[in-house]
């Protein structure tokens, strides 16, 4: 399959799961806050999150081991994952959305709020790249 | 398993199998996008895109019913503020993206996938978000 065919084909599915979600139980499809509100979130609001996530994880899972050209092998830098991984955690909470909550199911919404959240961290996503570039580490 | 919980389930696996076919689950596939002095890969567009097309022309379906198919109410954020809190945390949630090629959807299948990166990112990043949790409650 082309590599932008099978992208197109996983955004579709991506905004698929976030409509059935939102149609069945009502709730947005953004990932950081359904995995805070699982670990931290109020005891009878847990159980769908879980099994959002639980559907997600293993579904994806399996699915990569279909697809001609699955993940490779990754060996980045320990300390500069523990870093990234700390940051994306602390900014998605604090911004209350990641590339699904805010750039996936925000944007259809057509809010204001997730908009300027998208341009924001697509700009800061850029300038990090470039400059992780330019110091030449090797991601 | 209640049908909500079960359709959540659902709702997750069509998600997961479009992240998958998505290859975002291999950050270098996102740090060639973000990449534009080098070798870019424009995947990404295509991925955001559609889902977002997707999921719009569906929501303007879904939300002219009064309710949820299995009950309760929509839960959609009312505020349309956008304060200093929004516009930090995307940027610092951009940056970590930007470093590492990892946001948490597929971060997370690629824990289950065996991906080695994945496991050292994610539990910084659970704890960068119980940090900002303790911070700005």
């Amino acid at each position: 399959m082309n590599d932008w065919v099978a992208s197109a084909a996983g955004g579709a599915l991506i905004g698929l799961g976030a409509a059935f979600l939102m149609w069945s139980v009502g709730r947005i499809a953004g990932i950081s806050g359904i995995a805070s509100g699982a670990l931290e979130g109020a005891r009878g609001d847990r159980a769908w999150r879980f099994a959002f996530l639980a559907g997600m994880m293993i579904a994806g899972a399996v699915a990569l081991q279909f697809l001609p050209a699955p993940p490779r092998a990754q060996t980045g830098s320990t300390p500069l994952l523990i870093v990234a991984g700390l940051l994306v955690g602390f900014g998605t909470r604090l911004g209350n959305g990641c590339t699904s909550g805010h750039g996936v199911c925000g944007l259809a919404r057509l809010s204001k709020r997730s908009l300027v959240a998208v341009m924001t961290f697509m700009a800061a996503a850029f300038a990090a790249a470039f400059v992780m570039n330019h110091v030449n580490v090797s991601p | 398993m209640t049908r909500a919980n079960l359709a959540s389930l659902a709702a997750g696996a069509i998600f997961g199998v479009g992240l998958a076919l998505s290859a975002l689950v291999d950050r270098h596939v996102v740090l060639g996008f973000l990449d534009v002095t080098g070798d870019w890969n424009p995947r990404l567009v295509f991925v955001m895109a559609a889902a977002v097309a997707v999921a719009a022309i569906a929501y303007r379906f879904i939300f002219r019913r009064p309710m949820p198919a299995l009950g309760g109410e929509f839960r959609v954020p009312k505020t349309d503020v956008i304060d200093a809190r929004l516009v930090a945390g995307a940027a610092i949630f951009g940056v970590g993206w930007g470093l590492a090629g990892f946001c948490p959807g597929p971060v997370l299948v690629g824990v289950v996938a065996g991906v080695r990166d994945a496991w050292i990112f994610v539990p910084a990043m659970i704890a960068g978000s119980w940090i900002a949790g303790r911070l700005v409650r």
